[in-house]
């Protein structure tokens, strides 16, 4: 399974038609297939970093749908990228419960470490700055989330060495997202 | 500091267990009320459910046995019926789901299986936030180690009920915990609500009659069955029974997440449990039920956490979300925030809740910058009330009801920013310079969000 965000990790990885199969298995666990959608959109995205057209194209071609209609439905959903994003996304939460410990101040020192703003990916395509609502960690903010995994009371002096371990190290841990599950 | 007002009921022995394993749950009585449920009649069931008095603990605290009644019983109905958990925890402050999802996956399991039987359904659907990947993890490990033992899946521990749970992930929108938001979403669309009626109980996912219910609604249902309803219902207070998992945040020594009798005070789980407020700081004001609902001041900090009592402070329960606020935030910016974010989350689909929460945006920015003029206040509480109540669905009103009460609870703070031209914390506040995200789908748009409404 590819990493989120690598856009290294493109169709070219798999056999022709892998992804149309995996859709298909998946859609087989609902009553009406086009309910896969989401999960067809969360499998494209793994394989290609992001959604192009032919990403669009191959969820359409699985669930008999039409290219537009994906994207109509990607692009109602934060978590979908119909831009390329960075190899990392940094989510910072924003939320009152983060913003009322400090937030600012965490999401600024990724803005200055990544010298990108909120919303933007860095020239080198590493990283993708967000900030984000309410991520649900309230308890031990503020949250950080990197690739969806979720960093507790993150100080802005924690900021670059999780910087420094996100460029040094290894591939991101994969969101091994993948399939709904049937029982 | 005391732990005695902890009351593990949900949670008991997930302190000294690894709960996430189908053996240690069955060491401490799991799926034993699975069994004890396939020998009762569903509706033996939902009576049960009826006598407990369980409430949604979602947000809406309706009785959990009395909306599964609303669903035909199966021979009265030529469609299948389904379950679908709500699983998209999103309110800001909540977190208590996901800690159930973490630690006692099974009981939501064994909760989903017993209320399919109760209920006459095959297939339940678990609506899982995108955003909780580790949940989806531990959720789906669970549901296979469950499928394995034969508790979910064709002839659930031998017995005729068959069921089949789907996992399903989101991917990141506030309004799919909107029930209506969810079925759309469950079916392959954009999120957006639908009128009702017909209602879910009817006219479901696949326009079949669904039941919907929260992970720890669900979760408490095992526990009800072992117990007895009548039993469960001796726990709590009147109206509001049972235990809740409280999520405790913002400026507060010890956040996390308090399973508590409803009833206990809020001072409990501030001060006792809680620790108070760190820092040396003074507390300030009190959002008892997530973002969504009016705000308490310190002087309220007595209300016991059940359905009655806030109701008569005038504000909910809502998703059990207790975020604390200390003297120094400014409750403007603590308005713009959370009108940013509903402005954010709204589908758009009525029109009240898109341009009302645009408007509430743009007086809240205009107070904070020092730019609004007198009377902008009334004009903030106009289109909070022209939003109240007139839209499908209740995210509308979430944003207008706690905007409105902060107004109405800090009247002089707000009106300073217009008497004295100015922020009143100069830039000390707490929640200063915090940013709401950037729409990434409508970055397009920007310019002509940000045109200005009116002069």
């Amino acid at each position: 399974m590819s990493a989120p965000g690598d856009g290294t990790a493109g169709a070219s990885h798999a056999s022709p038609g892998a992804l149309y199969d995996e859709i298909r298995e998946v859609a087989a666990a609902y009553p009406s297939s086009r309910s896969a959608i989401m999960p067809a959109l969360h499998m494209a995205q793994s394989r290609y970093g992001w959604l192009p057209p032919e990403a669009l194209r191959e969820v359409a071609d699985a669930l008999d749908l039409t290219p537009a209609y994906c994207e109509s439905v990607a692009s109602f959903y934060d978590m979908y990228h119909l831009e390329p994003v960075g190899r990392n996304e940094v989510a910072v939460c924003t939320n009152i419960s983060c913003a009322l410990v400090g937030a600012q101040d965490v999401l600024e020192a990724f803005e200055r470490e990544l010298g990108v703003h909120a919303g933007e990916t860095t020239e080198d395509g590493e990283f993708t700055l967000t900030s984000f609502e309410c991520l649900g960690g309230c308890g031990w903010a503020p949250i950080v989330a990197v690739n969806w995994r979720y960093r507790e009371n993150v100080k802005a002096d924690d900021v670059p060495e999780i910087v420094a371990e996100l460029r040094g190290g290894a591939r991101p841990e994969g969101d091994p997202e993948g399939r709904a599950d049937d029982g | 500091m005391t732990d005695s007002a902890v009351h593990q009921v949900l949670l008991a022995h997930a302190d000294e267990r690894d709960l996430t394993k189908l053996s240690e749950y069955e060491a401490v009585g799991g799926y034993r009320s699975l069994r004890t449920a396939l020998g009762m009649a569903g509706e033996k069931i939902v009576e049960e459910l009826l006598a407990s008095g369980v409430r949604g603990r979602g947000g809406a605290g309706f009785p959990m046995g009395r909306k599964a009644s609303f669903i035909p019983k199966p021979g009265d109905t030529p469609k299948p019926i389904y379950l679908t958990v709500n699983a998209d925890e999103s309110e800001p402050g909540t977190f208590k789901d996901r800690e159930l999802m973490l630690r006692i996956p099974h009981a939501v399991i064994e909760g989903i299986v017993i209320t399919c039987h109760a209920i006459g359904a095959n297939t339940a659907f678990v609506y899982l936030r995108g955003e909780y990947l580790e949940e989806f993890e531990v959720m789906k490990a669970a549901l296979e180690e469950a499928q394995a033992a034969g508790f979910v899946g064709a002839n659930v521990a031998g017995s005729e009920t068959s069921v089949t749970i789907v996992v399903h992930r989101g991917a990141g929108a506030y309004i799919c915990g909107e029930e209506t938001a969810l079925l759309e979403s469950l079916e392959g669309k954009r999120g957006q609500p639908r009128s009702k009626p017909p209602f879910p109980a009817i006219s479901g996912v696949y326009a079949s009659p669904t039941l919907i219910n929260n992970v720890e609604t669900i979760a408490t249902v095992p526990t009800v069955i072992e117990l007895g309803g009548a039993k469960y219902a001796e726990l709590g207070v009147e109206n509001s029974a049972g235990t809740r998992l409280f999520s405790l945040s913002g400026n507060v020594a010890n956040g996390g997440n308090y399973e508590l009798e409803l009833g206990t005070p809020l001072r409990t789980l501030v001060f006792d449990l809680g620790g108070g407020i760190p820092g040396g700081r003074s507390l300030k004001a009190i959002i008892p039920g997530g973002s969504s609902v009016p705000v308490l001041t310190a002087d309220e900090v007595d209300t016991p956490l059940d359905f009655d009592a806030m109701a008569a402070a005038g504000t909910m329960l809502g998703s059990g979300a207790v975020i604390v606020i200390d003297d120094r935030a400014c409750m403007v910016q603590l308005g713009l925030r959370v009108a940013q974010f509903y402005m954010h989350e709204s589908c758009g689909k009525c029109t009240p809740c898109r341009e009302g929460t645009r408007w509430m945006v743009q007086i809240l920015r205009k107070l904070e910058d020092g730019e609004a003029e007198q009377g902008e206040l009334d004009l903030l509480l106009n289109v909070c009330d022209r939003i109240l109540g007139n839209c499908l669905c209740p995210l509308g009103d979430a944003a207008a009801m706690p905007i409105a009460s902060y107004v109405a609870k800090f009247r002089e703070e707000y009106q300073r920013h217009i008497d004295e031209g100015r922020c009143p914390f100069g830039g000390e506040s707490s929640l200063a310079g915090v940013m709401a995200p950037v729409d990434q789908h409508h970055a397009h748009l920007r310019g002509q969000i940000e045109v200005p409404i009116h002069a």
